[in-house]
């Protein structure tokens, strides 16, 4: 019987990965957009907004996760934004090497930001670097304010934080105070950014943070 | 769910880290894992036995230890250990912290037989 001493990071293969896709877009000067929320707290809406937002002025692309089907594509295609839909079949996050197989196929040529709409969860994602300059998580308001307490780790790690659906707020239960504060306890100095996808309140906050976080290509 | 994409790497390296020892059979393989990682034992355990069926992985044992959630306070400069998942600081309760522990997912060693 033998003792090897091994010291290494079971997550090694992927985060060599991430850094690899990391330094692809920084030779570029792509910002890169990881987008993380629940199923149904309103991602492809936020993000076509967000798209709306930006375009033309701004060369975009869409990595979608899904675990099956093309609807979330079809809805950026719409768009006029080259999208390419992953479907991780049955799994419930996306990898980085899934990102570096996605981006041998879409136009990256003067792109300016690349948004990748994860897998809808909070919990897996937040588990697998993709090389994103930035997590973003959006929750809605008719989920419940307990989500930041609930998932702690991806509001910890995230950049930024979307509080979506502000619209439904007189409609449901939820403590905009506790959830900041919860946010903020995992996260002091994450911006909070409380809007409607639906109606447009609040987005310009948001456009304006996620501008000037933009480097070369505009 | 995504116990098995963990499990994959793990036994992807176990089995690597075998075959450079020269090892014929792998007995115990003792991780290290934070407890922000929201590692399933149970799932890894599972999905490990169905990988490790007939290869000298069968039959190993997985043993963890689990790290506490530490942060480091950018106030008051001390280090603490957290009970729960708050990550506020045990002294000062500044939430201007820095996570130093939790985020482990190590295989620190393995016990090989040589033959």
């Amino acid at each position: 019987m033998a003792e090897i001493k091994i010291l290494k990071n079971i997550m090694d293969e992927n985060l060599t990965q991430a850094a690899k896709n990391r330094q692809w877009f920084k030779t570029r000067h792509i910002v890169t957009l990881n987008l993380i929320a629940s199923p149904g707290a309103g991602k492809t809406t936020f993000l076509e907004q967000t798209i709306r937002g930006l375009s033309p002025k701004h060369k975009l692309a869409v990595i979608e996760g899904d675990i099956t089907g093309d609807h979330d594509a079809k809805r950026i295609e719409a768009l006029g934004v080259p999208v390419v839909q992953i479907n991780t079949e049955g799994g419930c996050h996306l990898d980085a090497h899934m990102i570096d197989s996605a981006l041998s196929s879409l136009d990256l040529k003067d792109l300016s930001y690349l948004f990748i709409e994860n897998v809808g969860n909070l919990v897996c994602p937040a588990e697998f670097d993709l090389g994103e300059d930035l997590k973003v998580v959006v929750l809605s308001t008719p989920e419940g304010h307990d989500k930041p307490a609930k998932y702690p780790l991806i509001f910890s790690e995230a950049q930024a934080v979307v509080i979506n659906k502000m619209d439904l707020l007189p409609a449901v239960d939820f403590d905009l105070v506790q959830a900041e504060r919860d946010i903020r306890k995992l996260n002091p100095n994450v911006p909070v950014f409380r809007l409607s996808s639906k109606t447009g309140e609040g987005l310009d906050k948001w456009l304006e943070w996620l501008t000037s976080k933009g480097t070369g290509n505009r | 769910m995504h116990e098995l994409a963990i499990t994959q790497s793990l036994f992807k390296i176990v089995l690597e880290q075998a075959q450079k020892a020269r090892a014929v059979k792998v007995s115990r393989i003792n991780l290290k894992i934070g407890r922000l990682t929201g590692y399933v034992p149970e799932a890894v355990e599972m999905n490990f036995r169905l990988l490790a069926a007939g290869t000298m992985a069968e039959g190993a044992g997985l043993k963890i230890e689990w790290v506490p959630v530490k942060v480091h306070c950018r106030e008051c400069q001390k280090e603490s250990e957290q009970q729960d998942l708050g990550l506020g600081c045990a002294h000062c309760g500044s939430l201007n912290v820095q996570i130093t522990g939790g985020r482990e997912m190590y295989i620190e060693s393995m016990e090989v037989d040589n033959g």
